[in-house]
């Protein structure tokens, strides 16, 4: 099938929002995954979920793929150009960690269909920290909005006797989004259900909603919905 | 070792350069221009550099976030304890650089010399590397296509006076792409003595992480063995353990019998070495927070040249 044009694969998505990261394994995937969710199941009526990645494309899934930046670039491309994505409310663009050919390709390709902006992820550490100001420059430098941060991985609550001990330090998040003049999106804590419904393909969203995690994930998800001006349909 | 790329159609080829794989690959336009047989003089000077380093160890992941680089710096510490050992750490991360932040060496810079870059040193014998320590502000991003990470990793391996080192400690981004490529490319003729892989326990982990042992047999390249980072976390006050990230399809130990490569530890998730005041490794050795130190000594045995 041939991309117009014109028109693009992507004429028929009103909002697309970017999930990035300086930093790795803070919870891009989770956060990408648990926001689609909790958007859909926020819609007046419920909407389907599209999904696409290079996952689905290899023929064994211990396949590493060994490519250099023009070839990932490429995919990317194509990712946005030939897939037929229809008629969708929200895109949502997971991204690996960094600020590299990726990101680059990502950003190029959405630009002409004025991407909502990026939600940016962080943990509460330093190090965490320290990555994710790179990525708000990365942001301010490409004219991409930061819709704003969210700090994952706030604090674990012990199953057994409720105390709560800030296994990756605490408020580097909140207090970065001060320092950058951001908006502050919320808190995520450390759940292990949370983690288990992701090894399990199964819908945290719906099947936890007494979890600290859904309540979080659900305030963001609103905070987001409100920047967006047409209603779910 | 294999030197050549992925799907690399040969350097003696007429596809040399041209092909879909090539495209930045260190050689193409070598390759492009009809003078493949020519390797990059680099590789050479490379070479000459990495005779006087005795260890090269690389740590990888294909997951984010695993740990690599607290380990790789809590290793270098461990490792330079004893006065006799020369321990260089580099960090090859150009868009996430950790390490400075991890050896309290933030806003340290790098300076030149007759014979090359110096790398930062911590202790006498224990010298560090990274992008971040070229970077002025700590906001500077830099947003670098492939080829010019590459090029950047090529002036750490060649440019830099590493001097006399018993180990080099390579701490690396997540992935299986250009920078893994490239430093493996580089130091293809000096020899590597293999990977330490870091995982945490989980299935979303371990999936990321068979892609990089897939990628370490596809260039040769040995594995040392697997750690287990973040396995299990004792709550302070109870003392009870939970599983943050469980390990629901078996954790490491699962992959390792599996693929028949060793274990070489498992690290339990310790908020002291996470928490800022404990992230800087600067401090008296009685105050430090080890980082599981059987596991250090079961890399460096397994590492040794039989």
């Amino acid at each position: 099938m041939e991309a117009s044009a014109e028109s693009g694969n992507l004429a028929g998505v009103r909002h697309i929002i970017l999930i990035l990261s300086g930093k790795g394994g803070v919870g891009k995937s989770t956060i990408s995954t648990e926001l689609a969710l909790a958007l859909r199941h926020m819609g007046k009526k419920e909407q389907s979920v599209s999904l696409m990645s290079v996952g689905f494309l290899l023929e064994k899934p211990d396949e590493a793929v060994v490519w250099r930046g023009p070839k990932k670039n490429a995919l990317i491309k194509q990712f946005v150009s030939d897939v037929a994505w229809g008629q969708l409310d929200y895109l949502v663009v997971d991204t690996p960690p960094g600020t590299s050919d990726e990101h680059m390709a990502a950003l190029d390709a959405l630009r002409p269909y004025s991407p909502l902006g990026a939600v940016v992820v962080t943990t509460p550490q330093a190090v965490s920290v320290g990555d994710v100001r790179r990525e708000l420059t990365f942001c301010r430098k490409t004219g991409l909005r930061v819709i704003g941060i969210v700090e994952n991985m706030s604090g674990f609550v012990c199953p057994h006797c409720t105390e709560c001990t800030n296994v990756f330090s605490r408020g580097g998040g909140e207090e970065l989004a001060k320092h950058a003049g951001v908006p502050f999106l919320g808190s995520v804590p450390l759940d292990p259900e949370l983690t288990r419904c992701l090894e399990e393909g199964r819908d945290f969203m719906q099947e936890f909603p007494q979890s600290p995690a859904f309540h979080a994930l659900s305030a963001i998800a609103q905070k987001i919905l409100k920047e967006t001006p047409a209603q779910l349909s | 070792m294999e030197e050549t790329p992925h799907d690399c159609p040969g350097t003696g080829s007429a596809q040399a350069g041209r092909g879909s794989a090539c495209q930045g690959c260190p050689n193409q336009q070598l390759c492009a221009s009809g003078a493949g047989a020519v390797p990059d003089p680099a590789m050479e000077e490379i070479k000459e550099k990495m005779k006087t380093v005795k260890h090269k160890i690389l740590v990888l992941s294909g997951k984010g976030g695993v740990g690599k680089s607290t380990f790789s710096a809590h290793l270098a510490h461990a490792l330079a304890e004893d006065e006799n050992t020369q321990v260089a750490l580099l960090d090859i991360d150009i868009c996430g650089p950790s390490i400075p932040k991890m050896m309290g060496l933030e806003g340290e810079q790098v300076h030149q010399s007759g014979s090359g870059w110096s790398p930062v040193f911590l202790e006498d014998n224990l010298g560090v590397m990274s992008v971040g320590f070229l970077l002025s502000s700590p906001d500077d991003a830099v947003i670098w296509r492939g080829p010019k990470k590459n090029g950047m990793i090529k002036q750490f391996l060649r440019d830099v006076d590493w001097g006399e080192v018993d180990y080099l400690i390579v701490d690396t981004p997540p992935g299986t792409s250009d920078e893994h490529l490239s430093v493996i490319q580089y130091l293809a003729a000096a020899h590597i003595d293999g990977a330490v892989v870091i995982t945490t326990p989980q299935e979303v982990s371990l999936q990321d992480v068979r892609k990089e042992i897939n990628f370490c047999h596809k260039v040769k390249l040995p594995i040392i063995g697997v750690v287990e980072n973040m396995s299990g976390f004792i709550c302070p006050k109870c003392k009870k353990e939970s599983q943050i990230f469980p390990p629901t399809t078996g954790g490491a130990e699962v992959m390792c019998q599996d693929l028949k490569i060793p274990l070489l530890g498992k690290v339990p998730l310790d908020p002291h070495i996470g928490i800022q005041e404990f992230c800087s490794l600067r401090q008296p050795k009685e105050e430090r927070t080890s980082l599981a130190p059987e596991t250090q000594r079961n890399v460096l045995d397994e590492s040794s040249p039989s």
